[in-house]
């Protein structure tokens, strides 16, 4: 019963998100300007010292994609938002079904729709020069759904403490940007100012990032392990305060 | 109607801070009964029904639905009821199809019997033709009846309608009303609903009308009826002295001449204006008979009426809000 309330709340999202494919072409456009607009224009100035031999588009492909999964995640979480204000959360919470197995629900099918939104941004990497294998591309998923349990968790929590969109619009701005800003996903994260690197060591979107960079690049900073330990640890800590502070709704 | 007991609350209390919303209620619903919960907003209905539905906690009392307490049974007391809101819970970017398909795998039916089941409520409530059409292009009597359909989607033993017919205009109303009574008569459901729309509670066998959180009078509505007082006749006739003497003289009857004609109470107009005319005694040009109303009823017990106006800021803004979504 459980499981069939989590995949009830998992195939809503999805029908929805098919249904909107004209969104899923344009949720690419962020990503090519920041390929080849603000990737392409910085790269004559920009010189990346240590391991990474390729251009600074190859260098920000990945990033870019964390970038995607972060937005992917952060927005399929404010549904919540609008299933409250238009009645449908109700529908959800009277049904003979835990409150936990929604929470699963939802983070599982953003965790989907981010993944599936990611993988597209590989389109571009024929552009900047990044070479794709399978087990790259399949890693890249791996980790792409990873990162967004835990974002969508994250997502999910500061959701049910809100009342109106503006508001989660407000915390969101004051945290998704400098999430990304600070992920790595931009600039290699050394020889940073202490203040930085200690913030980017608490951004989860950094381990993901770096991730993906090994997965696709073969680029990293931080350890492999510690990168899958913290993100499957995030997942974990934030689905459990996603449920608990779902659990007071209504 | 048969004699179990559908739903059962003794001494039903919710208090919220300082506030009692409800202020120990007890009621019985029996199987297959149309029952009616009329009031003022904010009387402390939809409380009620939010502890009868699991919704809100019990501050205080039991009450059981379809047998099963709804303070430590949840899950099975959920399970036997179907719920229509007061505000829409439809999910619009859907197809009518498709919300019916989500409720029915979410109260665990099989695929195979949620079709069926989609089907068969579609047909009921005459939506077939637009099952594949998104909620969003529905009229709000449409939404309504979605509503509805879904609600029973789960072969509910209990329908709660929390002010069903708040915002729709009268046919789709009067249609509303013809569901739920086919649905009482053919499947034997026991209909709970809140309105405070007095002329629609005359469709309900029997009525609580709830006043600032308390059940001041529980019946049928013709009893409830009965207990204002007698109907009321008016008559314009050609000489108006001369009926108030003739009406004294051959039935004992204490009319008073008011403008626009003769008044006077009669325990059972319907019967006794056919007898008055059938003496010739007068000659009357019109007449009228007006009948004790709920809203005669609700203005006796509590020296107020049920009206509009007395809609809060709230209520009109919701209102208001529903009539534009139903629009679009």
């Amino acid at each position: 019963m459980s499981l069939r309330a989590v995949y009830v709340v998992w195939l809503r999202e999805l029908i929805k998100f098919w249904r909107e494919k004209a969104r899923i072409v344009t949720s690419l456009v962020q990503p090519a300007v920041w390929l080849f607009v603000m990737g392409k224009g910085l790269s004559g100035f920009v010189h990346l010292h240590g391991s990474f031999s390729g251009s600074y588009t190859a260098f920000m492909l990945p990033g870019v994609m964390g970038m995607t999964v972060l937005f992917a995640s952060i927005f399929s979480s404010v549904s919540i938002i609008w299933d409250r204000d238009f009645g449908f959360l109700k529908e959800m919470l009277v049904a003979p079904v835990p409150r936990s197995a929604l929470v699963f629900g939802k983070i599982l099918s953003g965790a989907t729709v981010a993944m599936i939104q990611g993988t597209l941004v590989l389109v571009f990497s024929p552009f900047v020069g990044v070479q794709l294998s399978f087990s790259g591309v399949m890693e890249a998923m791996g980790t792409m759904f990873l990162l967004s349990l835990s974002l969508s968790g994250l997502g999910i929590a500061v959701a049910t403490r809100m009342t109106s969109m503006q508001g989660f619009q407000l915390v969101m701005n004051f945290l998704l940007m400098p999430m990304y800003f600070l992920s790595g996903a931009i600039y290699p994260l050394q020889g940073l100012p202490t203040w930085m690197s200690v913030i980017a060591r608490i951004d989860p979107l950094a381990y993901g990032v770096d991730a993906l960079k090994w997965a696709l690049i073969r680029f990293h900073q931080f350890s492999l392990s510690v990168d899958y330990a913290v993100l499957v640890g995030l997942a974990v800590v934030f689905t459990l305060i996603a449920t608990s502070l779902f659990k007071m709704e209504g | 109607m048969t004699n179990r007991v559908m739903i059962e609350a003794r001494g039903l209390v919710k208090r919220y801070g300082d506030f009692t919303a409800v202020k120990g209620i007890d009621l019985e619903v029996k199987e297959g009964e149309i029952f009616g919960f009329l009031g003022p907003n904010g009387a402390g209905k939809s409380t009620t029904i939010k502890m009868l539905t699991t919704i809100a906690r019990l501050t205080d009392g039991l009450a059981r639905v379809a047998g099963h307490d709804v303070a430590r049974e949840t899950d099975e007391v959920r399970s036997s009821l179907g719920i229509v809101f007061q505000d829409p819970t439809l999910d619009i970017g859907l197809t009518a199809w498709e919300n019916l398909y989500l409720h029915g795998l979410l109260y665990g039916l099989s695929r195979t019997e949620t079709r069926e089941r989609a089907d068969a409520v579609l047909a009921m409530m005459e939506l077939q033709e637009r099952r594949k059409d998104l909620v969003k292009t529905f009229s709000g009597g449409m939404k309504r009846r979605l509503e509805i359909a879904r609600g029973l989607m789960h072969r509910p033993k209990v329908l709660f309608l929390d002010e069903p017919t708040v915002g729709l205009d009268p046919q789709t109303r009067a249609r509303i009303w013809d569901y739920v009574k086919t649905l009482r008569d053919e499947n034997g459901l026991t209909i709970f609903m809140t309105t405070h729309y007095m002329d629609e509670a005359e469709h309900c066998d029997r009525i609580a009308i709830m006043d600032q959180g308390e059940i001041i009078a529980l019946d049928t509505p013709d009893n409830l009826k009965r207990s204002v007082g007698n109907d009321v006749i008016t008559l314009q006739t050609a000489n108006d002295a001369q009926a108030i003497a003739a009406l004294s003289a051959n039935f004992s009857i204490t009319a008073r001449a008011v403008q626009g004609g003769v008044q006077f109470d009669a325990e059972d107009g319907e019967t006794f204006l056919p007898q008055l005319l059938a003496r010739n005694l007068f000659h009357v040009t019109s007449l009228n008979l007006r009948k004790p109303t709920l809203d005669d009823v609700f203005m006796l017990l509590t020296g107020r009426t049920i009206r509009e106006e007395d809609l809060g800021a709230r209520d009109q803004m919701r209102e208001a809000f529903r009539q534009r979504r139903s629009q679009r």
